[in-house]
């Protein structure tokens, strides 16, 4: 809560009580007049009741469900009556009446401590104030949270939690942010009564990614409690007692999760602040861009915060249903590889085998020269991991103007149908998993592959013990598991119904079966989409009017809109290419590549694909650009650009139209505007923007039948923190990969 | 005249001032976060032995199956007695282990009781009570005493690994203060007992620790010889005579 709300609650106090004095009521001089109430006493308390307050908002916009109609109650906060569901509680009853109340170690998302008593407030009839936060509110209960009592209340809390902690508040990184700050700014008392000396506590050692200065620690516990509950590692806790207090490890551990920036955020006050961002910036000198993360196919909400020409920090935006509050640690801290190894100028290799920077003219031309040398059967086009839409539309309509349609993007394989959304989306939806009461993994590892899917995973499991089976190679996981098998034949077995798990699908009322896109790439894919494609014939659940089971996890951020605007390779192989145009695709192997095969290269990362690239055409990156991504449920976003582009670096779309007018087959578009209009034509989907398109044939997993093969199935993710181009050029990824996996 | 009156002053409030302040009492044997020695440390093997284990089952069928964790103090008890009057971190990690919980969830516990040390003690841990009615009557005078005969600091290991001497919170012997207790870890968690000393005199505990060093069990209880328990010095002065019954009821009658 910052300062803001704040001055607006004092505000709207204080143009309450102007109300209150013009109202006639109030007025010194009344007629006597005959009125109903004075003959109905009963009826005079009724309207008397009625609150003629200005309405208040609730807080953060707080919505309130009403799961069962008679579970409702109605409580007083500050006199106005509030409706809320059985079980909520006291803070949480003010927040949906528009008071914020003050508070330290209550979370939403986390479990309630109530340590910090900082959400202290006065409830008639109770002899002491009540920490709000752990106080179920009860029918009829006048809370009060603006009287002399609260306030003396919050004052002496807040006294006791700057008694040890330090005035470093100049050298801070949270400060600005702070909701310490903040609060005894708000709540505090201008002087303490402290006189003695302040307790000092030893920094802890968390990992690259996490600085602690454990001296400012106030115990609100939110990090144990993220730990333990949503990221799933029991690494923190809190040692000792009393004045010496303190959270910790105990034993010298790294925090292991790919989660562990979070508590970066949750952490009220600098004691848990960002390793690689410290002492790099202010926060109110930082410009935020609202935009999306690309470094998996999740598209989690993210802010940009830059400074200049210089993306400072990733921060999460809200986004309950992709990505709730958290981010993953790769998205959070790759953005150091966004200004490491970037191409700024065209180049041309020379006969010497070395890069020349030349200008946009020449590389153009040298370009279009070849490219008309070649037979159109010939052309190879491949779109990377990190393609919006429109690069990837304007790719294709260039190649298919060159005569060929050999284009696809990386992830994506050539059996793979893309006819049928439902059989590429993750059709339940993110935040439909929370329903799921039972599991089935294929394939993939979603902790690695999308680190966001899997502690919603994680949430239900937590939440309701549901089942989870998995097949695929042994692997780390923060909840409790079935290992089926390691190959598709289990998957058989589930399928025939003699396996033990079978048993526990079928009496699942939401089951979900979640696939990797690690499957697209095995040579029997399509015998194992068409054994999936039996399954809702024999799960009755799987696929019903209200839910649909059926799951692909894609990994990439272009995969599914790649799919939707029809980039699948018509032979995938490279062996006859004579051009191929790379569009950032640094994963695609090279090796069976001709020798005497043109390779140009647009991108943004001296990454993999430049090693053989003949041309090399600088792009730019997804916090330079405005593009679109669908994630792997369907949802289409888009990116911001928050920062200018490096050097001569142009969009991937501009680069492409400039490319087609000097081999003179001219694309009809030449603004963005433009290109979208022309992705309308094609998949109109992914113009609705932060709108999830539903497949609309659920349950069709298409698939061409044949016979499951007995090679295990792989690791798609070999590495959490360096899965792209802008990853492998990030440092702080290249520490935590070195540091924080499993040897 | 003024001026030197002045300066006296300002001498004796600097003196107040510089008075050495109240070492920082420290309730728990170790710090709160964990240093790997060779005899503490996460690799060396530890696991209750044959005679434990039967106590290990006993302890933990006094809990439902589903909430084995609430045997962790027992269990780190029975694990203290067992490794000589300590736990080193492989030992809570084995109670982490049989209580099926993560480690951290068992130091929180280890760090949060200052019974349970996490450093090395003695076969006699002496611990001295430190809390108002024991200070008042000398408790301070009587672990000096401690600390001079043995020749240690607080929570310090004699040479000869025999005695450490620690403070601890009331006992609730206060009618009795000063006291000591006496932990003794010398026979294993078969022959443990822990044992207290009271109305003690700082010449009282050195021949209790002499006792001790000799192999001797000194009487527990009161020290002084003219009381029984915690009746008065000489004798009972009041309550001599039959209680009444309570006027209200015929006992007589139940």
């Amino acid at each position: 809560m910052g300062l803001g709300s704040l001055a607006s609650r004092a505000l709207r106090s204080s143009s309450s009580s102007r109300v209150l004095s013009t109202n006639p009521r109030y007025n010194l001089i009344r007629t006597i007049v005959s009125t109903p109430e004075l003959h109905k006493p009963e009826a005079a308390a009724e309207s008397a009741s009625e609150p003629d307050l200005p309405k208040r908002t609730p807080v953060a916009g707080a919505r309130v469900h009403f799961p069962n109609p008679d579970d409702v109650i109605e409580v007083f906060v500050d006199g106005y009556p509030v409706k809320i569901p059985k079980g909520m509680t006291v803070l949480q009853a003010c927040s949906v009446a528009g008071v914020d109340i003050p508070r330290f170690c209550y979370h939403d998302r986390l479990s309630i401590a109530g340590n910090c008593r900082m959400c202290l407030v006065e409830v008639e009839k109770s002899p002491k104030p009540v920490a709000s936060c752990a106080m179920p509110a009860l029918p009829g209960m006048k809370i009060k949270t603006d009287t002399p009592i609260a306030k003396k209340a919050r004052e002496g809390v807040m006294e006791f939690l700057l008694m040890n902690h330090p005035l470093d508040c100049p050298i801070c990184d949270q400060g600005g942010e702070c909701d310490l700050q903040d609060q005894s700014m708000a709540f505090g008392s201008d002087r303490g009564r402290f006189t003695e000396t302040k307790r000092s506590v030893v920094d802890k050692n968390l990992g690259p990614l996490v600085k602690t200065v454990m001296t400012r620690c106030i115990q609100c516990t939110r990090c144990v409690r993220f730990a333990s509950e949503i990221a799933g590692v029991q690494d923190l806790g809190m040692l000792g007692r009393g004045s010496g207090e303190e959270i910790g490890t105990y034993v010298e551990k790294l925090m292991t999760s790919e989660l562990s920036g979070n508590v970066i955020d949750i952490c009220p006050v600098g004691a848990l602040t960002s390793k690689p961002f410290a002492f790099k910036a202010r926060n109110w000198e930082l410009k935020g861009t609202e935009t999306i993360d690309v470094t998996d196919a999740v598209g989690s909400n993210i802010r940009i915060d830059s400074r200049g020409p210089e993306v400072m920090r990733i921060v999460p935006r809200l986004n309950e249903d992709i990505n709730e509050e958290w981010i993953s640690d790769k998205t959070r801290f790759c953005y150091d590889g966004l200004k490491r190894q970037r191409l700024s100028d065209p180049m041309i290799r020379g006969a010497d085998g070395h890069f020349k920077p030349v200008s946009w003219r020449d590389a153009l031309a040298v370009v279009a020269e070849v490219v008309h040398q070649v037979k159109p059967e010939e052309i190879v086009g491949v779109a990377g991991k990190l393609s919006d839409a429109e690069s990837m539309i304007s790719l294709k309509d260039f190649l298919n103007r060159m005569g060929s349609n050999n284009i696809w993007c990386e992830g994506n394989e050539k059996n793979q149908d893309a006819d049928l959304r439902s059989s590429y989306l993750m059709n339940t939806t993110i935040s439909g998993l929370e329903k799921a009461d039972c599991f089935l993994l294929i394939g993939t590892q979603p902790r690695v592959e999308a680190a966001m899917v899997n502690a919603r995973i994680r949430k239900t499991v937590r939440a309701t013990h549901a089942k989870v089976g998995y097949i695929g190679p042994p692997t780390d996981f923060n909840y409790a598991h079935d290992h089926l098998g390691t190959t598709p034949e289990t998957l058989t077995a589930i399928a025939a119904g003699t396996h033990p798990f079978s048993a526990t699908l079928a009496a699942a009322k939401n089951p979900a079966i979640i696939v990797g896109a690690g499957v697209f790439s095995r040579k029997d894919n399509s015998a194992i989409f068409s054994l999936l494609n039996s399954l809702p014939s024999k799960f009755k659940n799987l696929i019903t009017p209200e839910w649909n089971g059926l799951n692909t996890l894609l990994l990439n951020a272009a995969q599914a809109a790649a799919l939707d605007l029809g980039l699948v390779p018509q032979s995938d192989s490279l062996d006859s290419a004579k051009f191929v145009y790379l569009m950032g695709a640094d994963d695609t192997n090279l090796d069976t590549l001709p020798k005497d095969a043109f390779v140009v290269y647009q991108g943004h990362h001296g990454d993999k694909g430049v090693y053989r690239a003949n041309v090399i055409f600088p792009s730019t990156v997804f916090s330079e650009k405005e593009g679109t991504y669908e994630n792997t449920e369907g949802c289409v976003q888009q990116t911001v650009p928050a920062v200018p582009t490096v050097g001569d670096a142009r969009e991937d779309w501009k680069i492409i139209r400039a490319l087609s007018e000097v081999c003179g087959v001219r694309l009809p578009y030449d603004s963005i505007g433009g290109v979208r209009s022309r992705i309308r034509n094609v998949a109109p989907n992914l113009l609705r923007v932060d709108e999830r398109e539903a497949a609309v044939f659920s349950g069709l997993f298409g698939g061409g039948g044949g016979k499951v093969s007995a090679v295990p199935f792989g690791v798609t993710v070999e590495n959490f923190y360096m899965t792209d181009a802008i990853t492998r050029a990030s440092k702080i990824m290249a520490q935590c990969s070195a540091l924080l996996t499993k040897k | 005249m003024l001026a030197r009156l002045a300066s006296k002053r300002l001498l004796e409030i600097r003196q107040a001032f510089h008075q050495s302040p109240q070492t920082v009492r420290s309730l728990s044997t170790a710090l709160n976060y964990h240093i790997d020695t060779p005899d503490n440390n996460s690799k060396a093997p530890w696991e209750f032995n044959e005679a434990n284990k039967p106590k290990v089952s006993e302890i933990l069928s006094h809990y439902p199956s589903n909430y084995k964790q609430s045997a962790v103090i027992p269990l780190l008890d029975l694990a203290q007695q067992q490794h000589g009057g300590w736990l080193p971190v492989s030992a809570m990690d084995a109670v982490a282990k049989v209580v099926e919980v993560a480690p951290i969830r068992v130091y929180e516990v280890a760090t949060f009781y200052s019974m349970f040390n996490r450093q090395k003690v003695g076969k006699y841990h002496l611990l001295v009570c430190g809390t108002t009615p024991c200070m008042i009557r000398g408790s301070r005078d009587i672990e000096d005493a401690l600390l001079n005969h043995l020749g240690v600091k607080r929570n310090e290991v004699t040479k000869d690994g025999l005695f450490s001497v620690g403070e601890m919170e009331c006992m609730g012997c206060c009618v009795n203060a000063p006291m000591i207790t006496v932990a003794d870890y010398s026979n294993g968690s078969e022959g443990y007992t822990y044992n207290y000393y009271e109305d003690v005199t700082p010449k009282r505990v050195v021949e209790i620790v002499e006792a001790l060093k000799r192999g001797e069990k000194p009487p527990r209880g009161t020290q002084n010889p003219d009381r029984i328990n915690c009746g008065p010095a000489g004798g009972n002065t009041t309550l001599l005579g039959e209680p009444k019954p309570p006027p209200c009821r015929d006992l007589d009658a139940c």
